[in-house]
């Protein structure tokens, strides 16, 4: 309990010890430096990308679909990783998309974590008809379609980046609530949080100090989990055509629109943005785990 | 053995996927006298008068026959009716073929034409009704068991054509059935090539060979359709040997298909016929702004120097080449090559972009504006993609131009509320004096004129010869008023042209299929070939 | 125990009304079916013939308001474009995506089980690390590109199984099941892996996770050193510890496995609710829509009943939360 307490309030000293026990897994460092290189690229695309893919007028058709290392028609481009249907430099396209995919993964994960931490912890905590309700708003939520909720989203407010964070923290925070419930059900039972009650403390110190630490480790790994079923949910919005716009493709697009190709044998404009994609979950589950197993109060009373 | 004249030492993916391919087909048994289809959309319902789709028309036909029919390139030609004239503007009489029987051995007689025609307006629960055929007829009459006279309140040109998509029903089976009757076989007897068998919802359906069929008979026992809706299953069913023929093959695979030895192709220019609408009656236009996002004082669609501008900025051939990988054809027209009241005089729009940027100038925008094109994302081959490659050639000519695509499920509705500036429509219909109603004609809800005018052009001129070519039952004379419409309303860049889709199937070897304009796939015209 | 039931229907109840009005409003939200499917020669007067036919020219409340009347008498509407009852339409192929569904869950929970355990035995063995690497990948993966992917190797490549549809079905308590068909199987296989990826790599994360959990608790410890055999400590302690957060999982992954088996359905062709689903959806046909959602809704509800009852005996902390609000 103490342990928990410590690495959630990074008082003095408690974030260099985070770091030194990170740092004693090799394997997540490695992890965090991808993971760093991937966010500077994403950060930086707009500098280091040979082309604007999001402009239009920087495309031309008469590139469409070139093989890794042609050159562009008026000679003035070098297509390191081919081109998409529209003459899209590939690696533009990717570093740009990167962005996107993370921003949109990390925005809709984070808020939908919040908001479904929030009921469910309240919900467990308090039992009976808040309970009921929260659990029963999950029941809905969980069975509406994420397709559905983006074309009402797509048919009133029209595309966008921001509509589909909506779509997608309406389709997840359920599933946050519930796990959170599920915990918070179990933990708020045992001694620890009888004797914190007994000892008159407030609910609000109750729920955020002393219950939601022990209710965290099970939403730490749903949560690596859903940023990445975040992104390929997107991903999946986008190949149904309910996504973002197609002249700002995310990776989940770029793997959408290239897939059609994949039969033919143009293996680039899928392959290179699914490793892309890859690469960067790769990076932020190794960073995850290793951040779950320190965080976690129950590995630490070892 | 596929590639083995490559340097590369790993056969490429390719290579061993139509090596797959070709080992799963030498597995599978010869069904001689089966054809197995796989079709890209699903059929609803096996009524051929509950609702108007194309899937449902394609099945009907296989079962039913209509009184005219048309052939493969759109013409009409008799079905169940052997000649047909007008006797006065107003009354039509259809001689019925001798000796047609349904497929329950009744024989086929004017009063189950009648009842056929009748049939669509009692169907109260359908989105989308087949009475827009029937609804100019005023009165039906058998005057024999094989002649029947048609009147309509006015004279009206394209009834024969309405007719092609009435199916003639059995009144002994059909009377007081549903459509759970049709679905279940019960009512569906008809006097087409084929009967029903079995019918597995979204899933398959299953007909046999019509042996008192009073055409050719067709060459296939038995015939399965599977619905195969999406691209990438409907494509590996061909090429692993569970269908013998799909249709709709996507456009991405064309190439490499047409290498593959165990798959012919079999292409047709289809009706469908992609072009622009733009906004042509306001003044502030909804997706129309200066450079710097400020609204403009007058909406630059509405002057045809712009329209023209824009026209000349599409460079077509390149679309057709590199977007469309060859699926389409340049359109100079609203309907295809071939279809009743195409005008050949109209030339295709030469890809000019400095001409494009001149004539910009010249209507007093040097600099060029902003604009949102729209179009569907789910509709047309490479819809999205079209798009975009139009939206390049207009920023080149200084039209900085945004993109939105949709599914049509959300783009009809606000396209047809008008609030749209610049949108992406495809028409497929047999005769131009209709696609011009529809398109160009000026909007009045009460006789349906405009419908599908979503820029609200209006041109008195087009409207009075449109109207002409439909009031004439004279064919030439309808032809020539229906042209004459074309050339003025094209002249004013009423909507923009852009391209004519072709249609793709993939046969297996051993069948041939010719192709269809009106891009249905039947089975009836599918022959085994050596 | 009974009130805890009674509370339960009757919450149950006022989910499915809140549903269908949501379903109701957003399907009318998205836009006319009419725009999509009526004749471009109709005039006004045709399209107003139609709408009326329909119900669809009345306002929404009044469309709902006559929605409810027929629900509560079992009417839940006729599909606009099958011309059926939706009730109908999605009870035929119910099976098709139960099945499916039900193959999926098996699939996740006797793979992902076994497979978190040995990962959370031997966090740093080579077999445990590779298992948890591979679970990576298995839910970074979209669920389209791995089902194409799949049809692409083992039906196109190497032509082992067929790509996609339902194949040969064998009637059963008057309805059709592949399982039971000699060649059915070879059919589920595929989409039944597609959908199960996700949900096996969730499995084993949870089981990992909670296996390296308990082991640290002090009873795990306790019987350990008491010198349990390690086969009672895995099979008594540790997996009592993870039945929870696992059941949990388990029983609303079954609600998602049916209600997101969209994607799976549409790429291998399965003829299930879920392939209904987006094409009602793509053309509006909104008394489908609702009445799929309503019978998903309510299917979840039942499956959030079920585990909330198992939670109860597998921890009888857990009180139920009907017993003491009352």
């Amino acid at each position: 309990m103490t342990a928990a307490a410590a690495a959630f309030t990074p008082a003095a000293g408690g974030w260099r010890a985070l770091a030194r026990a990170y740092a004693d897994s090799p394997l997540a460092l490695a992890g965090l430096a991808l993971l760093m290189v991937i966010v500077a690229a994403a950060l930086a695309a707009p500098w280091i990308a040979p082309q604007d893919p999001y402009d239009l007028s920087q495309l031309d058709i008469m590139d469409s679909r070139l093989p890794p290392g042609s050159a562009s028609a008026d000679g003035s481009l070098h297509y390191l990783l081919g081109t998409d249907g529209q003459g899209r430099d590939m690696l533009s396209a990717i570093l740009y998309g990167l962005r996107i995919s993370v921003a949109v993964g990390f925005s809709a994960t984070l808020l939908a974590l919040a908001l479904g931490m929030s009921l469910g912890l309240v919900a467990g905590y308090a039992g009976g008809r808040l309970d009921a309700f929260v659990m029963r708003a999950v029941d809905i939520q969980m069975s509406f379609p994420a397709i559905l909720t983006a074309m009402i989203l797509l048919a009133l407010f029209g595309q966008g980046t921001d509509k589909i964070v909506i779509a997608l923290v309406a389709s997840q925070w359920a599933y946050y609530a519930r796990t959170t419930r599920g915990a918070a059900l179990v933990e708020g039972r045992r001694e620890y949080i009888e004797a914190a009650r007994l000892l008159g403390l407030s609910t609000p110190r109750i729920l955020f100090r002393h219950l939601l630490p022990n209710c965290l480790p099970p939403l730490i790994v749903v949560a690596a989990l859903q940023v990445a079923a975040a992104i390929a949910l997107e991903a999946t919005l986008s190949f149904l055509g309910l996504g973002l716009p197609v002249t700002e493709p995310s990776l989940g697009l770029l793997i959408a629109n290239g897939f059609q190709y994949l039969y033919s044998g143009r293996y680039w404009m899928s392959v290179f943005p699914g490793v892309a994609l890859l690469l960067a979950i790769v990076a932020l589950n190794l960073v995850a785990d290793r951040l779950r197993e320190i965080l976690n109060p129950r590995l630490q009373s070892q | 053995m596929p590639q083995h004249a490559s340097p590369s030492r790993r056969p490429s993916l390719l290579a061993r996927l139509l090596f797959g391919a070709a080992m799963a087909g030498a597995l599978l048994p010869a069904w001689a006298a089966d054809l197995r289809i796989g079709l890209s959309s699903d059929v609803t319902s096996l009524d051929p008068h509950f609702v108007n789709i194309a899937p449902n028309i394609a099945f009907s036909d296989h079962v039913f026959d209509t009184l005219v029919k048309s052939d493969a390139s759109g013409k009409l030609v008799p079905g169940l009716a052997e000649s047909w004239r007008a006797l006065s503007p107003t009354t039509w009489e259809f001689k019925l073929r001798q000796g047609v029987v349904f497929s329950d051995g009744t024989p086929l007689t004017a009063e189950d034409v009648v009842f056929s025609l009748d049939r669509p307006a009692t169907i109260k629960n359908s989105p989308g009704p087949f009475t827009s055929y029937t609804k100019q007829i005023v009165r039906k009459e058998a005057i024999d068991a094989h002649t029947v006279h048609l009147h309509t309140a006015s004279a009206y040109g394209p009834l024969p054509l309405d007719l092609i998509s009435i199916y003639v029903v059995s009144k002994k089976a059909a009377e007081n059935a549903g459509t759970e009757d049709f679905n279940s076989g019960k009512a569906l007897i008809g006097t087409g090539p084929f009967k029903f068998a079995a019918f597995r919802k979204g899933e398959s359906i299953e007909i046999t060979r019509n042996e008192r069929y009073w055409g050719a008979k067709p060459e296939w026992d038995k015939v399965v359709f599977r619905i195969l809706a999406s691209d990438a299953p409907r494509l590996s069913a061909l090429l692993a040997g569970d269908v013998d023929v799909i249709e709709n093959v996507p456009a991405a695979d064309l190439a490499r298909l047409k290498t593959n030895p165990q798959v012919t192709l079999a292409q047709h220019t289809t009706w469908r016929t992609l072009f622009w609408q733009l906004d042509q009656f306001r003044d502030q236009s909804p997706f129309v702004t200066g450079k710097d996002g400020k609204p403009l004082d007058k909406n630059p669609l509405k002057d045809l120097r712009v329209r023209q501008a824009i026209s000349k900025a599409i460079n077509r051939q390149a679309l057709v080449e590199r977007t469309l990988e060859g699926l389409a054809e340049p359109a100079s027209n609203i309907n295809a090559p071939g279809i009743f009241g195409y005008n050949a005089q109209i030339p295709v729009e030469a890809y000019d972009p400095e001409g494009a940027k001149k004539l910009l100038a010249e209507a007093g925008y040097p600099d060029g504006f902003s604009l949102t094109i729209h179009g569907t994302n789910n509709r047309y081959i490479n819809d999205d993609q079209v798009v975009q490659t139009v939206a390049q050639f207009l920023n080149r000519i200084g039209i900085r131009t945004r993109v939105d695509t949709q599914p049509v499920a959300t783009y009809f509705g606000k396209a047809r509320a008008h609030e749209y500036s610049f949108a992406l429509l495809g028409w497929g219909s047999l005769a131009t004096d209709f696609t011009l109603r529809s398109i160009v004609g000026t909007i009045d809800p009460d006789t349906g004129w405009g419908s599908w005018n979503w820029g609200k052009y209006s041109n008195p001129k087009v409207d009075e010869l449109v109207a002409g070519a439909l009031a004439a039952v004279e064919p030439a004379e309808r032809e020539r008023l229906a042209r004459e419409a074309a050339s003025v309303a094209l002249g004013d860049l009423a909507v923009i042209p852009s391209h004519h889709q072709l249609a793709t199937w993939g046969l297996r070897k051993g069948f041939a299929y010719d192709g269809r304009i009106d891009e249905f796939t039947f089975a009836h015209e599918i022959r085994s070939a050596r | 125990m009974t009130l805890f039931l009674l509370r339960r229907l009757l919450q149950t109840a006022q989910v499915l009304f809140v549903m269908s009005l949501l379903v109701f409003v957003g399907v009318y939200a998205i836009g006319n079916p009419l725009d999509m499917l009526v004749d471009p020669q109709a005039t006004a007067a045709d399209t107003a013939r139609v709408a009326a036919a329909l119900g669809l020219d009345q306002p929404l409340w009044v469309q709902y308001w006559r929605f409810l009347g027929n629900a509560l008498q079992g009417d839940l509407g006729t599909s606009f474009l099958h011309g059926t009852p939706a009730l109908q339409l999605i009870v035929q192929r119910l099976p098709a995506t139960l099945e499916l569904a039900v193959s999926a869950l098996l699939i996740a929970v006797l793979l992902g089980i076994p497979l978190g355990l040995w990962a959370g035995l031997r966090p740093d063995s080579f077999g445990g690390r590779t298992i948890m690497a591979g679970s990576i990948l298995g839910f970074s993966l979209p669920t389209f590109w791995v089902g194409l992917m799949l049809i692409m190797v083992f039906s196109v490549h190497l032509g082992w199984l067929p790509s996609g549809g339902r194949g040969p079905t064998r009637e059963f308590l008057g309805l059709e099941w592949s399982l039971l068909a000699p060649d059915g199987w070879r059919h589920l296989l595929l989409p039944a892996l597609n959908l199960a990826l996700f949900k096996l790599a969730l499995m084993i994360r949870l089981t990992q996770s909670g296996t390296r959990e308990a082991l640290l608790q002090d009873y795990v410890r306790f019987a350990r050193a008491k010198g349990l055999p390690p086969r009672r400590v895995v099979g008594v302690h540790v997996l009592k510890n993870i039945m929870i957060p696992v059941v949990t999982v388990a029983g609303l992954e079954f609600g998602t496995l049916i209600a997101f088996s969209v994607v799976t359905e549409s790429i291998f062709a399965w003829p299930g609710i879920g392939k209904l689903l987006l094409d009602s959806i793509g053309q509006l046909d909104r008394p489908v829509v609702v009445a799929y959602l309503l019978l998903i809704v309510f299917i979840y509800t039942l499956i959030s009943l079920v585990a909330d009852l198992i939670y109860a005996a597998l921890d009888p902390r857990v009180r139920l939360a009907g017993g003491q609000a009352a």
